[in-house]
């Protein structure tokens, strides 16, 4: 989001899902869109069977691609190459929107061009594995279509260049004039119900609500006026930070709220160390996870049908939520548990109902001051929304960038932090599959998912099997410089070769054993999950 | 546009609109059993013949588009003599067990066999009857049951793009299945289950769990990934028994197998019900006084001793938005640091 924000000024999908069905071009980059946003997946479907064209770029086969014009399987990590190729092949070419960039950007210039020129499709071809006839036409396709819709998710952000692969796309959409318009722009699909909603309301240690950073004066002196505190000018650590910090014993406590960093972080071993070292750990949640387990104090919360508020979707679509049922025995909503550890602390937070809540978030943030309880109840509004006779706003930047001009980076690629060599042959890279979500806490508690999910598995393609004298459903131990987990290998053509892919939903083969927290985006701080190197050994 | 007359109404529609569109927007109703707005027309259960003055037979609602000056009649005796005799046909081969079947009280061939009132049948001919071996834990399909509307099938290959299932055989022993009569290997998204008119497909994880008369209905959104899915919790004696979408919404009624079947957690034994304090390594169940004034017992204890900055929170992208403003608040205002972040990066 930090990427978007940087060249944009606002980082969250510039288009709506409905909007999906008249693209004339859909680009999907990094995402396993059938598997990880199925319903935004079938709007993909219905616009190509209503004749867009397909582009899918991603390391695997995914379901995607069956429907896909075009496949670009570039290796993993090789974005920035791939991406910068296909706009060498534009530049060229000349299928540049040049009243766009002139009117509505900034940064085009020649040290932007001069950087692109090294990128030809040959160059193209050597870095990414793909062919360069494929590169070329795919940004043939990009850049003359006329509503082309750019798709991505964590296989584009989990890389230690993360933030230079946002740049990339941001840089392909400004400079073919993508933006600001229906059906067409960049549009990163969120993986969870509410992680828009939480990115918004300002769980960021330098955001406050709304986007607004703690470090400018004006506007930390007006959250004071607001919460009637002192607040401190100083941005916080980040997740991984603060696990960085708690293990060199320098932040002493935690709270943890329907998380599971144990499982969903990189590095597990690390993590565990990690909130070991605290001298308090404090967790709320619905499950004793494998994070809770590690806690002094677990307060048991209510679940998202047992309570009232809202939840934002990735197309900033804010929608309410109903209290269906009661929770179970004395577990309370996350609300209550927050308003009463404050009064104990000394900061009374006084509401009567969820709604004041949501009330001062308006006051917090203008882009959500429109939206109100009673407007939800005819169905959500996406934000900005300013004003209560305001409809919401289907795209974004459609009167210009939030920044001003819409921001050229220039980009040059760099490997992942940790290649392949001989001692790790292979490429991991880690995800979800369809039956189960995130660290399973949820999915792992319904009997039938279980049974047609099956068992912890690592795909592995059929040449790279055969060598290593492996079949379908043998045992291996897949191990990294981290650690080792044993599990059943998937014979399937889905990854190329020298690639494997494990999903990280299972504990007892938890593929962050594997992962790496040490190698982060220098400005998101995310880690490269997707790209690992493992040694596969027959068990 | 192209105006016609609908039983006598004027209606003015978009080129290119079936009789049947028409006929819902003027709010006329006309039965049907293989209609479904969101699928392409299909013609096959007949239910909506209409007559159209100048055409010498009864045509399909459904599949004749509209037509400048058309004279459409909906009703009159002989359609509704061709209608119950169609419904009549249905009937005869189809289990009368509308007391133990799920679908009863939300079922379209027992709202249209009440309609005409079929209480006796004067086709009582040969019954199909199948074996029901699907193994599948999600959903229930008993062949019996079904009118071969061809929704299902419709709905696998059009929307969800899977086509695991689709008409097999001939005549009366055509039906509905899996290649090679195999047990269902699909998404298991359940879009089937939502379109089906009858009870010839349900969920298995609602089998038994309620009638619907007993079930209140509450929309909310589904708690998985960040489509942001509208859905319905069908909930009976603090229980959800099951979860649907309604056509309308911004996913147009559809959901993944997540969504759809992925509930059960809610009602776990496993979910915690007190709070818990660690003493000499194992948890312990208090009350919440106990526990909330540990916890800021110890807050306050690393505040004043290490400061503000020594303490950090990690908030829930699963939460509300209205509990991630509180969580933020909570170590900014109450705390007094910025040490807030959560998990968009995993």
């Amino acid at each position: 989001m930090a990427g978007l924000a940087t060249v944009f000024g606002s980082g969250a999908m510039t288009n709506s899902i409905p909007e999906i069905e008249n693209n004339d071009l859909l680009f999907v980059i990094g995402s396993n869109t059938k598997e990880n946003h199925p319903i935004v997946a079938l709007r993909m479907i219905k616009a190509v069977r209503k004749g867009a064209k397909l582009i899918v770029a991603d390391p695997r086969k995914v379901p995607m691609v069956r429907f896909a014009h075009l496949w670009l399987q570039h290796r993993p990590g090789t974005d920035v190459a791939l991406l910068n190729s296909m706009m060498h092949v534009i530049v060229k070419e000349d299928l540049i929107d040049r009243e766009f960039i002139v009117m509505r950007t900034e940064g085009f210039n020649e040290e932007f061009i001069n950087n692109l020129e090294e990128y030809t499709p040959e160059v193209g071809e050597k870095i990414t594995g793909v062919p360069k006839e494929k590169i070329i036409q795919a940004a043939r396709m990009y850049a003359m279509a006329k509503h082309p819709g750019i798709y991505y998710t964590m296989g584009i952000t989990q890389h230690s260049h993360g933030s230079d692969n946002v740049f990339c796309i941001a840089n392909l959409a400004l400079m073919t004039g993508n933006l600001g318009k229906e059906s067409a722009g960049v549009n990163p699909l969120r993986g969870q119900n509410n992680v828009q909603g939480s990115t918004d309301m300002g769980c960021i240690p330098n955001l406050y609500p709304g986007y607004q950073k703690v470090d400018i004066q004006p506007v930390r002196e007006k959250f004071e006026r607001l919460w009637g505190v002192s607040l401190s000018d100083r941005p916080g650590l980040t997740a991984p930070e603060m696990i960085a910090e708690a293990e060199a014993g320098r932040l002493k406590a935690m709270y943890i709220m329907g998380e599971n960093p144990v499982l969903s972080d990189p590095d597990i071993g690390h993590t565990v160390k990690a909130l070991k070292c605290l001298d308090f750990l404090v967790v709320q949640d619905i499950f004793l996870t494998e994070t809770a387990e590690l806690a002094d104090v677990v307060l048991p919360s209510a679940c998202f049908a047992e309570k009232d508020g809202t939840f934002t979707n990735t197309e900033r679509r804010v929608q309410r939520i109903r209290k269906a049922i009661n929770p179970p025995g004395e577990a309370r909503e996350d609300s209550w548990i927050i308003m009463e550890l404050s009064k104990r602390l000394g900061y009374d937070m006084k509401y009567t109902n969820i709604e004041e809540i949501f009330q001062e978030i308006g006051m917090a943030w203008p882009a959500m001051a429109g939206i109100t309880y009673s407007r939800l109840e005819k169905g959500g509004l996406q934000w900005p929304c300013p004003t209560t006779d305001h409809p919401g706003t289907k795209y974004l930047f459609k009167g210009g960038f939030p920044r001003g001009r819409g921001r050229f980076t220039v980009v040059k690629y760099r490997p992942s932090a940790e290649e392949p060599d001989k001692e790790y042959p292979f490429v991991l890279t880690t995800g979800r599959i369809l039956f189960k979500y995130h660290t399973d806490t949820m999915t792992g508690r319904v009997d039938p998912i279980n049974k047609v999910a099956g068992e912890p598995f690592v795909e592995i393609n059929p040449e790279d099997a055969l060598i290593l004298g492996i079949e379908e459903g043998s045992k291996v131990k897949v191990s990294s410089r981290r650690g080792e987990i044993t599990l059943k290998a998937k014979i399937s053509k889905r990854p190329g070769k020298g690639v494997v892919f494990i999903p990280f939903h299972f504990k007892e083969a938890a593929a962050n054993m594997l992962t790496s927290s040490q190698h982060l985006d220098p400005l998101c701080k995310i880690p490269e999950l997707k790209v690992s190197a493992v040694r596969i050994e027959k068990v | 546009m192209i105006t016609l007359l609908i039983d006598g109404k004027q209606v003015e529609v978009k080129e290119g609109t079936t009789i049947l569109e028409a006929a819902r927007q003027a709010e006329i109703y006309i039965p049907t059993l293989c209609d479904d707005p969101r699928l392409e027309p299909y013609g096959a259960c007949r239910l909506c013949l209409v007559q159209v003055k100048g055409m010498p037979r009864l045509v399909t609602a459904c599949t004749t588009p509209v037509a400048e000056g058309m004279e459409v009649q909906t009703s009159n005796e002989q359609i509704e003599r061709i209608r119950k005799t169609i419904v009549e046909l249905l009937l005869s081969d189809h289990p009368n067990d509308c007391m133990v079947c799920e679908k009863a009280g939300d079922c379209t061939l027992q709202e249209l066999a009440y309609f005409y009132n079929l209480r006796e049948n004067r086709f009582l001919g040969e019954r199909r009857q199948y074996a029901q071996r699907d193994n599948n834990p999600f959903i229930e399909r008993d062949m019996e049951k079904c009118v071969l509307c061809g929704k299902c099938v419709r709905v696998c290959e059009e929307v969800q793009a899977v086509a695991a299932i689709d008409i097999a055989y001939r005549g009366f022993n055509a039906k509905v299945t899996p290649p090679f009569e195999k047990d269902l290997n699909c998404e298991f998204c359940g879009q089937c289950i939502s379109v089906c008119p009858t009870g010839a497909l349900i969920g298995k994880l609602s089998i038994g769990r309620g009638r619907q008369k007993d079930i209140q209905k509450v929309d909310t959104i589904c708690p998985y990934c960040g489509c942001g899915c509208n859905i319905t919790l069908h909930v009976s004696r603090n229980e959800i028994i099951r979860v649907s979408s309604s056509p309308d919404n911004i996913n147009e009624g559809w959901l993944c197998v997540k969504g759809r079947f992925g509930f059960k957690f809610v009602n776990s034994p496993d979910r915690l019900k007190k709070p818990l304090i660690k003493k000499n390594g194992k948890f312990e169940e208090v009350s919440w006084d106990e526990a909330l004034d540990y916890v800021a017992s110890k807050f306050r204890e690393i505040k004043d001793r290490y400061g503000p900055d020594a303490i950090g929170g990690l908030s829930s992208a699963r939460c509300t938005n209205e509990e991630n403003y509180l969580f933020q608040k909570f170590i900014r205002a109450t705390i007094g640091t910025n040490n807030v972040d959560h998990c968009a990066r995993y």
